[in-house]
Order: structure tokens, then sequence, then C-alpha cells
């Protein structure tokens, strides 16, 4: 294929999804009535049901029935791939890691994005200083964590260079728990800050300017404004950055494996999940490990749900 | 089962319908599957295309074939595939991704199969051919190449339950040990050709204050597989060719006495502190030196000795001269003296349907016209088989051509590489981690018995 | 007269006196802000300056000693960017970056406009099943990609959207894939800001008459815009820098493959040159920073400013 005829295929793909969306738009634009109302709803989610029932639900059912199936001839076998992981020694560890990862990364990666959004909000670089912490996500998690592995270097690693120089020797640094478990922690915080800011400035950029320059008329300005003013303005969204931090952090598999291969007591659920659907050829026992992870997502969807029915509440 | 067995009918079926085009002369069995296409083939006559003339004219077709290597790997293999298309008209798709290995399994399962792969592991042929019944037997003419250019050891490696289903093609040499050759010769170091001359030497090293061994086996996910390489290597001259069969098929435990006393062989040179780590720090950072760099101390004179294998002569940096004479060269590891265990890994092309493009691709990569055609796109080195008809006046590098003589030696015992024949479970998970645990502190006993329980029951 | 003219001036020093140390409280934080933000970008950045330094370094260099040491020996080289750039080299990765435009436009285009019709939906319309379905489409978002391959993969080869005679050459799978893996943090993400939106705004405008659809394009859409454009730069990014996605669903052939395909196989078979990546990934780089830097002036302030009472 020429690049033209490249070209040609996304402007029709365009064309055509532009195309659903006017045709559902115009259709229902006379309805008004109730049911009308109840046309014209279906009508807006029909693209997303099919998309989502397609490229999500299906697989994801069929991921729960993989896990009660054994590896070789694909009989049923009960529970059988989640005793597996619960009584295997090294999951605890896993566990426990897993629990590391989920606390730490949402809520210092939310805390450092929102600082610096605010910090730099108006600054006069703005623009120039977001872009430097959105940078590490332009380069993928697999960049990232290249780039760190070679700060961790035992050799030409910036870390060690620097504990030498002011008389602290070198270490092993990726070898030594549990503080490895965090040098990997620091890799994803480092990327997702630039999440959080990025989508957290477009928050505070949606705060009314009338209730910001009402408050600073009655002499409220610095931590105070921060405290009072702008983290309840934004508090949804802080929460849908943590939440969407915290399912990222869930499914990641790349750091790990990336920088130390599991080993060194440094595995996570989501690289298990994946070293035993594809390296390990276990598939049931992977396809427990994904059920596990969606289960583990269920208190944050809890947590959501409540606070949206709170602000419906209002 | 049944769809296997359907298969194997529909082969069968082809083959004899392919015989008798061929005793007619060719005919004009349009796109039938299997067998020839009908047709003249474009390569009448030309006597390096005589495997291929039986396909037919297969102008405007073309084979799709998946693979673990990329660039810059895959230049001569694009290459040597133009004869192919000279003598039969089809054409070659190539395609290369470091994620094959994963990747196949996906397509096999979901149906969006290559015409042909390069299969890495016979451990992951056994796994496409019994679980995703996906991989299709070759013709007849590959077997007949295979048996006459091949030994059996390799057949057997391209063979799942008897039946035989990938020929080998390229091969690679383990038991090396990288070392420099001008080093050695100013401090008077000989070559050693047993294993307990070679623990003198490292000794004799020590002695001068170099490290006499430098090690890495830091390889992202697989993590590991050097050192897994190192007991392999060990275990095959410790406790013999046979022990290290049953090892594999699990006829001995993992955590046998003769694992153990082959690990702590190693464990005499990669745990030691007086011999590791060349240039790079304690026996710890092994565990987190990159494979692809630790040998480079060698350079250096940091350190002596390497045991790598033969593709590592990629990883010298440009302008490193590869000879017996030249910066760098690597020597057999010597085992007891008497036998000549060699241990080795190579990849298998396996088919997963019978169009005639597709059996003609996989004869023509079975001959020694193909391996001899390749070896010359080397100039630099980098490739060698275990294809009995590849002329080693063709091999230009010395390495290679000590890998091929090695690979062709009657007297030498090819092994292949255990992780890859192990079960998945352990091959390409268990082992690795075991071992790199091993290396940062876990003793011998606990590494093998974690290793062995990790096996699969069924 | 005098006292007067005391007492004002007595006022103005008191007031001059309370601005005074108002902006010196002002200026102080600021000033302690500065230093923090300067602090985090510092620290934010090192890393890849060190990765923007080390790809402009000899290959010898990169494998034996830490980038800074280009600031005591200095020795710069562009045959690591030549290496990868040049239309002879293998690599060539001039031509990978059509494709990954290719995918990522249609791929960013395609799940905001669905996703923004759903958003407002589950934002301001009223029907059954409302509440359980939007929690199922957002908890869809845990689903890792790679349960989806086998399933999903299969479906497209039944259906003749993948494999060798793929309409589009294997684009369109890629395109929908990716836009089936967006819609639930799509959804979440602007259903949360539409649910920001005063109801009142929207009970106004039914007031005088306006439907859904008038709602949704006059009025949602334009106050969408930062959270439209937030989205979008995220999308481009994941879709920009994704290999899986492409690497299973686009079934491999050259013609359809993403720079991050050539990227990940610039290391060579045995990951011996990967020297090269600093310049391949400096190489991908440089789109998406475009993309962020050219969307911030979507970032608008007050947009709802006047429109909220209170």
């Amino acid at each position: 294929m020429s690049a033209g005829e490249k070209i040609l295929q996304a402007l029709i793909v365009i064309a055509l999804f532009f195309a659903v969306v006017a045709v559902i738009l115009v259709l229902t634009s006379r309805l008004r009535s109730r049911v009308g109302e109840y046309i014209q709803s279906t009508a807006f989610l029909l693209p997303t049901l099919i998309l989502i029932g397609v490229g999500l639900l299906y697989p994801a059912i069929s991921t729960i029935r993989l896990s009660f199936r054994n590896n070789f001839d694909k009989l049923w076998v009960g529970f059988d791939n989640y005793q597996t992981i619960f009584t295997d020694s090294d999951q605890l560890r896993v566990l426990f890691n897993t629990a590391l990862w989920v606390i730490i990364t949402p809520i210092v990666a939310t805390l450092i994005g929102l600082i610096y959004a605010v910090l730099v909000d108006r600054a006069r670089f703005e623009k120039f200083a977001k872009a430097l912490i959105f940078l590490p996500m332009a380069i993928s998690l697999v960049g990232a964590s290249l780039i760190w592995k070679f700060v961790y270097d035992d050799n030409v690693g910036l870390v060690n260079a620097a504990t030498e120089a002011i008389g602290l020797g070198r270490h092993h640094l990726l070898i030594n728990g549990p503080w490895n478990n965090l040098l990997l922690i620091v890799i994803m915080i480092w990327v997702q800050a630039g999440f959080a800011m990025t989508v957290l400035a477009a928050a505070i950029k949606a705060i009314p300017t009338d209730i910001v320059e009402a408050a600073r008329l009655d002499g409220v300005g610095g931590l105070k404004m921060f405290r009072f003013i702008t983290v309840p303005s934004i508090r949804p969204t802080l929460i849908v950055v943590l939440t969407t931090i915290t399912i990222t952090t869930l499914k990641a598999f790349d750091v790990v494996r990336t920088v130390t291969g599991g080993n060194f007591d440094t595995s996570v659920l989501a690289y298990e999940f994946y070293v035993q659907s594809f390296r390990s050829n276990n598939a049931g026992l992977g396809a427990a490990l994904a059920v596990l992870i969606f289960v583990l997502v269920l208190p944050v969807v809890i947590y959501n749900v409540r606070q949206m029915r709170k602000v419906a509440a209002r | 089962m049944r769809s296997r067995n359907m298969r194997r009918l529909a082969v069968a079926g082809a083959l004899s319908a392919s015989l008798v085009l061929a005793a007619c002369g060719g005919g004009d069995d349009e796109g039938g599957e299997g067998g020839s296409a009908g047709g003249t083939s474009p390569g009448e006559g030309r006597a390096e295309c005589e495997h291929l003339t039986e396909f037919g004219d297969l102008t405007g077709r073309s084979v799709h074939v998946y693979t673990t290597i990329v660039a810059p790997e895959d230049a001569p293999h694009k290459e040597s595939y133009k004869l192919f298309t000279e003598c039969t008209g089809a054409e070659v798709e190539y395609e290369g991704s470091k994620e094959m290995e994963a990747q196949i399994l996906v397509r096999a399962q979901s149906g969006n199969l290559p015409d042909v792969a390069y299969i890495p592991q016979p451990g992951l042929l056994q796994t496409l051919v019994t679980q995703t019944e996906t991989v299709v037997e070759p013709p007849a003419s590959v077997e007949e190449n295979v048996d006459e250019f091949f030994g059996e050891d390799w057949k057997s490696y391209g063979s799942v339950d008897d039946t035989f289903y990938a020929a080998p093609l390229g091969a690679n040499v383990k038991s090396f040990v990288w070392y420099s050759p001008k080093m050695f010769a100013d401090n008077g170091w000989q070559i050693p050709q047993t294993w307990d001359e070679l623990m003198t030497l490292s000794d004799t090293i020590a002695a001068t204050g170099i490290k006499p061994w430098c090690v890495g086996i830091e390889s992202g996910e697989a993590t590991g597989w050097p050192a897994t390489d190192w007991l392999e290597d060990v275990m095959l001259r410790t406790a013999g060719p046979d022990a290290y069969d049953q090892w594999i098929t699990h006829e001995i435990p993992f955590n046998d006495p003769a694992v153990e006393e082959a690990l702590d062989a190693v464990g005499a040179i990669m745990k030691n502190d007086e011999y590791v780590n060349g240039g790079i720090g304690d026996v710890n950072s092994i565990a987190t030196k990159a494979f692809q760099e630790a040998g480079l101390p060698i350079l250096d004179g940091q350190c002596a000795m390497h045991r790598q294998a033969s593709f590592y002569s990629a990883n010298w940096p440009e302008g490193t001269t590869i000879a017996e004479d030249g910066d760098v060269f690597a020597f057999y590891l010597p085992g007891s003296g008497e036998e000549k265990p060699v241990l080795g890994g190579g990849e298998f092309v396996a088919a997963f349907n019978d169009k005639p493009e597709t059996q003609a691709f996989q004869t023509y990569l079975s001959t020694d016209t193909w391996a001899n055609e390749k070896v010359k796109l080397h100039p630099q080195g980098g490739w060698v088989s275990a294809n009995k008809g590849l002329d080693i006046n063709n091999i230009a590098s010395p390495i290679d051509k000590l890998s091929a003589q090695i690979l062709q030696d009657p007297e030498a015992v090819f092994r292949f590489d255990a992780s890859d024949l192990m079960p998945a479970e352990v091959g390409s998970n268990s082992f690795w981690s075991e071992m790199v645990a091993w290396v940062t502190g876990q003793d011998t006993k606990t590494t093998l018995d974690n290793i062995e329980e990790s096996w699969p029951s069924s | 007269m005098t006292t007067l003219d005391t007492d004002i001036s007595d006022a103005r020093t008191i007031s001059k006196i309370e601005k005074a140390s108002e902006s010196s409280r002002k200026n102080l934080t600021s000033k302690g802000a500065s230093v923090a933000a300067v602090v985090i970008a510092v620290l934010w950045t090192v890393p890849t300056a060190g990765l923007l330094i080390s790809s402009f370094r000899p290959e010898a260099d990169i494998k034996t000693t830490g980038w800074w040491r280009i600031f005591v020996d200095p020795s710069f080289t562009l045959d690591n960017y030549r290496a990868v750039l040049s239309g002879s080299s293998q690599y060539n990765l001039s031509e990978y970056l059509i494709n990954s435009a290719i995918i990522t436009i249609p791929a960013v285009i395609i799940p905001i406009s669905v996703a923004t019709m759903a958003a407002y939906a589950f934002a301001w319309m009223q029907f059954p099943l409302k509440n359980f379905l939007f929690i199922l489409v957002f908890a869809l978002q845990i689903v890792p990609i790679q349960v989806t391959m086998i399933p999903l993969l299969s479906l497209y080869v039944d259906l003749g959207l993948a494999g060798g005679d793929a309409p589009g050459g294997g684009f369109y799978t890629i395109w929908l894939s990716h836009a089936m893996f967006a819609l639930p943090l799509a959804i979440y993400l602007l259903h949360n800001f539409m649910s920001e939106i005063p109801g009142e705004l929207i009970e106004s405008a039914r007031v005088d008459g306006a439907g859904h659809v008038q709602i949704f394009t006059r009025l949602i859409l334009p106050l969408m815009t930062p959270a439209i454009a937030a989205f979008a730069i995220l999308q481009f990014l994941w879709v920009w820098n994704d290999l899986l996605v492409a690497l299973v669903f686009g079934g491999g052939s050259p013609d359809v493959s993403p720079l991050t395909v050539q990227l990940a196989a610039l290391s060579g078979t045995r990951g011996q040159d990967w020297h090269l990546l600093a310049a391949g990934a400096f190489v991908s780089l440089i789109v998406p920073l475009i993309v962020f830097l050219a969307l911030q002036r979507f970032f608008v302030r007050g947009l709802l400013a006047g429109s909220v009472k209170g």
C-alpha cells in the first residue's frame, strides 16, 4: 500500500464513524417525550455497547470461564487454579508487592501531579514547564523502564555515581529487597505524574474564574486557596485520577518485566498473569490471576459508585 | 486428534497426487492442496533448482514466514530467498518479531497463522503440535533432505512423539569460552584441554590479580538463561549425555544428586569471589549485568574468560577482530577429555498448511543448496547450520568455521539446550528465576528442590 | 485640616503597610512554590536528559560509562540517528512514522466521538439500567489487553477482518481494537467532567425548548473542550506508544506496522545493538510532544465563568 492509499483508508474510517454519529444525532434530534429519551439514550449508547461488548466483555467472560479449566485438555478443574495461587508461598510475596504498588503509586503520583499543576498554573513558562513533566508519558512504559534501568545500573548508573560521590559507596540497587520494589514504583510514579498533571490541569482551568476572584477579594491566597478553593473544586477529578492510576498500576507489568523480570522478589500480580499465560503456557492459571485482578479492583469501583451517588444526590 | 488424522490423510493424498504428477511430467492440478501447482517451474533445468521443480509454477503466490530474527540479522535471510523465487516464482513475505514465541501461540489459537514459522525451541514446537494441533507434517522431500543432511539427533528435535514435523534451520554452539588470544599468549597461558586444567588455569589467572571469569545473566524477562546454559554445559560433562537426556524427560528428578554435583561445579566458578566478576564487580553483580556486555571486560584485560555461545560474536564492538590470532576468540569448554559433548541450539521450520508454495519453501530450506547460499551471505560471520552439506570453505569467519567443525564432528555428542526442551513452566520460568536466586545467595539444594517442585504433574 | 490630613496619611500608611506585608507573604509563598516547581521539574527531566545525551554518544562510550561523563570528556556523534533514520539503513524509522500517524489519528478520533455521546447519555439522560450499564463500562477498564487477544483475534478471523486478505491491509482491526480498549476510560473521564456542568444550565436550555441533541452539540461540546483535549492527548500517547495491539491485531505486515514495532526490533535479535534505542526513542518522542504543546491551547480557563451562580 502506498502512503496515499493508507491516508485514504484512514479518512474513510473516520468518515464512517462520523456518519454513524451524525445519523444518530439527526434521527433522534426531534424526540422529546420520555419514551423518546429511552430511544435517544439507546442510540447514544449503541456504538459504545457494541464495541465494549465485543472487545472487552466477551473476552472477560471467556477469561473467567478459562480460569476454571486446566491447561492440557481444557477440562473443568473447579477452583484448582485459585487454590494454586493462594497456597504457593511465592504468591504471598506477589500479593504483598502488588499492595505496595497499588497504595503508593496513585497517591504519590497524584499528589505530585496536583502540586505541580497548581504551581505552574498561570506561571510564565507554563507550557514548557508542563511539557517537562509530561515528557515521561510520551516515552511509553517500556521506554521509561529502560531509562531507569540505566539510572539504577551498578556500573554506569546515576544513583550509584551519586552515592559513591557522597561517600556512601556502590550498591546492587535492584537486588536488595524490599527496597527494590520502591525503586520500581518510582518509575511508575515518574510516568503517571504526567497523566495526573495533564488531567488535573484541565480541571483547574475549568474552575470558574469568578469563584477564584471572589476568594481572592476575600483575601484568600496561597496555601489557603489551594486547600479551600482548588482542591474542593476539583475533588471529583482527583478521584478520577486516583482511580485511573490505581487501575493502570494493577494492570501494568511492563516495568517489572523490563527492569527485573520478576526476580529478586519484585513480581506483581499483573506480571505473574503475563508469565503464566504467555511464557509458562499455563492459560488456566493465568486466567485465574487475571480474574483476581478484576476482583481487586472491585473496592475501587464501589467507592466510585458511592461518590457518584453523593454527587447525584447533591 | 481427529483433525490431525484428517490432515495426515490429506497430506498422504497430496503426496501420492504429486508423485503421479511427477511421473506424468507435470499436469494442471490448479489450486490443489499440496503437491505441485502445475505448470512448468521457472527453475526447470537449473541444477540448483532440482529440489524445487516438482512443485510446478508458483508465480504470483507468496509464502508468509514468521520468525524471531529481526534487523540486522534478517537481511541475509531475506537475501537467501532470492534463489527460491528464481526457481519457483513464489515470493517470500518475511516477518520478524522478538515477541514471536508468545505471539505464535496466540495466532495458532486464533486461527491467524502464517504459512511457515521458524521455531527456536523444540518445546514450543511440541506445544504447537500437541495443544493447538496446527502444525502440518512436511512433504516427503523435506524428510528425505533431513535424513540426508542432518544427524539423527537433529531430526529428533524436530519431531514430536516420533512424528517428524520440522526441519532444522540454523544452529549455534553454546560450549564456547571466549578469551583474548593476545592476553593468553602474553601471560603464557595455555588453552585448557580438560575441566581440571580449566580450574588450574583459573587459579593461575586469579593469582595474577586478574579475575579469571566474567559472567552476566541479565536479559530482561529472560534473566537467568545464561546461568541455565552453564549448568547444562557442565551437567553434560559431569553426568554424561544419558543422564542429561533423562533429566530433560524427568526420568531423573530435577534435584537428582547428579544435577546437584553439576551445579556445585558451576558454583565453584560462578560463586567464587576469587574468580568473578572480572571488570564488573562481585558475585552479586552477575545477576544484574546484561549478558550482552558481560564479556566485554576481556577487551580491557580485566577479565580472562567468558563462557557464551557462538552468537556472542555479534556482541563484540565494531572493529574487534574475532580470530585465533585476533582480539578475541573462543575455545571449546573442555570436559573429562575423553568424550566431547556439545551444547547448542537452533531453529526449526514448521509449516501450518500444505499449499505447494509452503511445501516448496520447506523443501528449499532443508537443502544443502540453501545452507551454502545462506552462509555466503555472512562475510562477517554470525551464522552456521548443522546441515552436513554445508561446505566449511564457504564459511568466512573463523568462529563460525570452528562451530561448523564441531557440529559436523562425528566424535562430538551434540545435545540441545535442555531448558528449550523442558516444559515451559520449568524451561522458561522456574529454571531461569531459581538460577537467579541461586546466584544471589540461595543454596544449591533449595534451588534444585524449588525447580523440581514446579515441574508440571501431568 | 491637619488632623484630617494626618488621619488620611495614617490610613494610607496603614494600608500601605498592610499591602506590603501581604505582597511579601505572597512573594514568599510564590518563591517557595517556584523552588518546589523547579525541583520537581529537574527530578523529572534528568533521566530523559540522560537518554537524550546518550543518543548522541558513540556506541562504545554508552556501553562503558555514564552519560554525565560527556561533560568531562565530550564526544558527540550523529551516527546513532543516522543509523535509525537514513533511508538506506535497514531500520528506516521515517517510513514507520507514517504508519504510526495513520493508525493513531482515527484511533483517537473514533473513541472520542463515540465516548462523548455515551458519556452524555450517562450524565444527562434517564433510562432503565443506567447505573448498571455505567458500572459495567467503568469496571471493564480493568480487563488487560492480553486476555482479549485470543477471543478477539479469533472473532476478527471469523469475520474476515484479519489475515492475509484483510480489508485496508489490516488497519481496520487495529483501529477497532484501539477504539474498544479506549472506551471505558474515555467514558469514565468525560462523564466525570460532564456531570460537573451545573444542572441549571441544562434545565434552562430544556425550558427554552432545546432537545438533548441540541444541548449536546451546542452547549456541552464547547464546554467540554478542555476535557476532550486532555483525553485526546492521553489517547494519542497510548496509541502512539502501543506495541501489543499492533503486533497482535495488525497481522505483522510491515505495511501496517507502527514505529513501535520497529523500535522493539532496533536492539537486534539478541539485544546487542541497544545503543540505537536512545536515538530511536527520541525520534518517537518528538511527535507526541508536539501534539501535547499544540493541544495545550485548548486548556482554556474559565469557559464556565459567569455561567455559575455563586
